[in-house]
């Protein structure tokens, strides 16, 4: 507790410039990583992150310490070269692109981690920060960092918000911008360096194994709360910057804890919640909103017996016989009868089940829309009538009130449809 | 250059190690899967972590057992995201390991004065001392290295299996709707293709380290598929390049004293670059061809 409120205050000046630093690169990596998922080129963002270790480690040999201009350049330099050589082994060679993209991450790793254990070899001291640039340390970002770091990311936001409008119609419609003239080579160059400068302003604090994730994971879980590009970019955001300062947090309260897999680990926290629980997309909703269709579904079907039965001059059916027409459903018969019996839809008198005149109106409708899409299908579509019960059977749970009106004005308010029965109508209706 | 029994120690593990991944390797590429190949050898890592924390030691069955699991684990979330999650493929791909890497790194970091297990060895293995780690009997002889007879088991294995079900593998993976059709169990198939370069991955761990595997899995069936068309050939060009790999891979570690795991990924490297340089203009050709035929039918 005492941690957080030390933390949370930002007494300590040195954890404000953490705060800030890994706030600005999460909400940069963020709004790149929204249009790379969307542009479905979410491991070329993997490649890249592993293919910048190489350049970290040039720099060093070039400059000799932690020099934050000279690690941003050779970072930069051959995350681009990654891209470049991706998209030239693509293009002439007939390799799928996961395979491209696999070979040139591990071929550029390997190389990194040849030159990094050389280099460790050399012993020189100020080498010591050296392997936080693999899982992150945002503890160790120092006020020089930090001017480097929040400089790239700000730069990066700007860049985006400005060309907002072309990435978007890139994005969804790649062909339409070319054919408005958009400069999409020129566009997409643009695009490629602002995902490599993303992957490098995350390098220190996150890791160049795992940053990958800040580009994927948030537009991932914010894909399942909206479609809106707007909205998308905002949530995004915001689950990248709760995960950036909790990681922070974390790795600040636990000592040698690597700031890196926190921030992902609580990211893919947030994702999984998402996947599972959002009221949009998630696995939960879409499962509860198919038991609901099933058992309308149920019901319908119910109904519909009891309707029949009554054309054929029957009061109702039994029990009994409702369940047995409805093998391996047995409980799920007797819960739809309470039901429809709590809602007045039917009488449950003495084993014989009967439809009251709700229940009536009811059956009538889906009845009637069972038979008008019938009639439908063998008027308009010349389909045999013996071919139109199943589709039927299909479409008159889902047909709509205003459909249905559609339906009756289009075959003239018919009286019977393909089998000669008659279509139900409710007498006080026109 | 006198015979110097560590270099052929060393040569031969990293041979067998990189025979076994090529082998399963060409299969992953073949069937778009390069990246699931990387998920996994990212991903097994937690497993790795749980079985050392279980079983006290880095060697015998809890590992291979607790790492295959989670590499089967790992699997079936990328699929159980794509196809029920309906999250994009990449995407899914993406999530899965990075989240299963960062709780292994986590783990290591919680438990590490616990378990003899770095962040170092997680990346590029510690091949150089393997002749060091020797097995010793209950009763004291002494039986060679350890991780030679691992990779050995290995090597075994990965061939069985692909000999054994090279009909199944081949089918599954050029035609799946045609191997379904005469009853073969693709699932099956896959999930048997999964857990093997999981356990690949797990045994090979200790050697080359988690991320340097992938540069054995795709990078000489890559090189390889850029030379040849035919199956047979191609996975006899990948066992070549994995021998090849692994003996200049040494000799370039030993000229530049570092990782020889990171040399052997960098020599794989230079073999596939050059490919591409030579075979380059595959594309081309192949489109001038098309272009000439269609003159030709005009």
């Amino acid at each position: 507790m005492e941690d957080f409120l030390y933390f949370f205050s930002f007494q300590d000046p040195n954890v404000l410039m953490v705060v800030i630093g890994i706030s600005l690169l999460s909400i940069s990596a963020a709004m790149v990583g929204t249009f790379t998922f969307l542009d479905k080129k979410a491991l070329v963002g993997d490649a890249i992150s592993h293919a910048v270790l190489p350049g970290v480690c040039l720099a060093f040999m070039f400059s000799g310490n932690k020099n934050p201009y000279w690690i941003v350049s050779g970072a930069f330099f051959t995350g681009a070269l990654s891209t470049y050589v991706i998209s030239w082994v693509a293009r002439y060679t007939k390799l799928k692109e996961d395979t491209v993209i696999a070979s040139v991450l591990s071929i550029f790793f390997g190389v990194g981690i040849v030159l990094m254990t050389q280099l460790q070899q050399t012993g020189n001291a100020s080498l010591s920060g050296l392997d936080h640039f693999i899982f992150g340390n945002a503890i160790s970002i120092v006020r020089e960092d930090l001017w480097v770091y929040g400089a790239l990311a700000t730069c990066i936001i700007v860049v985006l918000l400005v060309f907002y409008k072309e990435f978007k119609v890139m994005v969804f419609n790649r062909s339409f911008a070319e054919s408005i003239g958009l400069p999409v080579k020129r566009l997409d160059f643009v695009f490629n360096s602002l995902m490599v400068l993303a992957v490098v302003t995350g390098i220190q604090a996150i890791g160049v194994v795992l940053m990958a994730a800040l580009l994927i994971t948030p537009a991932a879980a914010a894909k399942f709360w909206t479609d809106r590009l707007s909205r998308l970019l905002f949530l995004a955001v915001l689950f990248s910057l709760i995960s950036g300062i909790s990681g922070a947090y974390i790795s600040f309260s636990l000592p040698h804890m690597p700031t890196g897999p926190w921030v992902v680990v609580v990211l893919s926290i947030i994702a999984f919640l998402s996947f599972f629980f959002s009221t949009k997309k998630g696995i939960l909703t879409r499962w509860v909103s198919r038991r609901k269709y099933q058992s309308k579904i149920h019901r319908d079907h119910i109904l519909k017996a009891l309707y029949q039965a009554e054309e054929h001059d029957k009061k109702g059916l039994p029990q009994k016989d409702i369940v047995d027409n409805f093998p391996g459903k047995v409980v799920k018969t007797h819960r739809t009868l309470r039901q429809l019996k709590k809602k007045g839809y039917i009488t449950n008198d003495r084993e014989l089940v009967a439809l009251t005149s709700t229940g009536n109106s009811e059956a009538k409708r889906i009845v009637r829309l069972h038979r008008l899409w019938e009639l439908y299908m063998t008027e308009y579509m010349n389909i045999a009538p013996d071919h139109v019960h199943e589709s039927a059977e299909k479409f008159e749970h889902i047909i709509t009130p205003e459909l249905e009106r559609q339906l009756d004005k289009s075959l003239n308010f018919p009286k019977e449809d393909p089998h000669q029965s008659i279509i139900p109508r409710d007498q006080n209706k026109p | 250059m006198s015979f110097d029994q560590n270099a052929f120690i060393i040569i031969l593990t990293g041979s067998m190690i990189a025979i076994s991944c090529g082998l399963l390797g060409a299969f992953l590429m073949l069937r778009k899967m390069a990246m699931t190949g990387d998920a996994i050898s990212h991903a097994v890592l937690p497993g790795i972590v749980i079985a050392f924390l279980i079983s006290g030691s880095r060697h015998g069955l809890t590992m291979v057992i607790g790492a295959g699991l989670v590499g089967l684990i790992a699997t079936a979330c990328i699929e159980y995201l794509t196809q029920k999650v309906k999250l994009q493929s990449d995407a899914s791909i993406g999530i899965t390991f990075t989240s299963l890497f960062a709780i292994g790194i986590i783990l290591i970091t919680f438990l590490a004065n616990q378990i003899d297990l770095d962040q170092d060895c997680v990346l590029y293995g510690e091949i150089a001392y393997v002749p060091i780690d020797l097995w010793i009997t209950k009763a004291g002889t002494i039986m060679g290295p350890r991780t030679t007879y691992l990779a050995v088991i290995n090597l075994v294995l990965a061939i069985a299996f692909v000999s054994l079900f090279y009909k199944e593998l081949k089918l599954s993976t050029f035609d799946p709707e045609f191997a379904a059709t005469i009853g073969l169990s693709t699932a099956g198939v896959n999930y048997g293709l999964m857990g093997m370069v999981s356990y690949t991955t797990v045994s090979s761990f200790e050697a080359v380290g988690a991320i340097l595997v992938v540069a054995l899995l795709v990078v000489p069936p890559a090189t390889a598929f850029l030379w040849t068309k035919n199956l047979k050939k191609l996975l006899t060009v990948t066992a070549i390049l994995g021998v090849l790999i692994s003996f200049l891979g040494y000799y370039l570690a030993y000229l530049l004293n570092s990782s020889i795991a990171g040399a052997m990924a960098s020599v794989a490297g230079v073999f596939f670059f050059v490919s591409v340089t030579l075979n380059r203009h595959q594309i081309p050709r192949i489109k001038s061809k098309m272009r000439r035929l269609r003159e030709e039918m005009a």
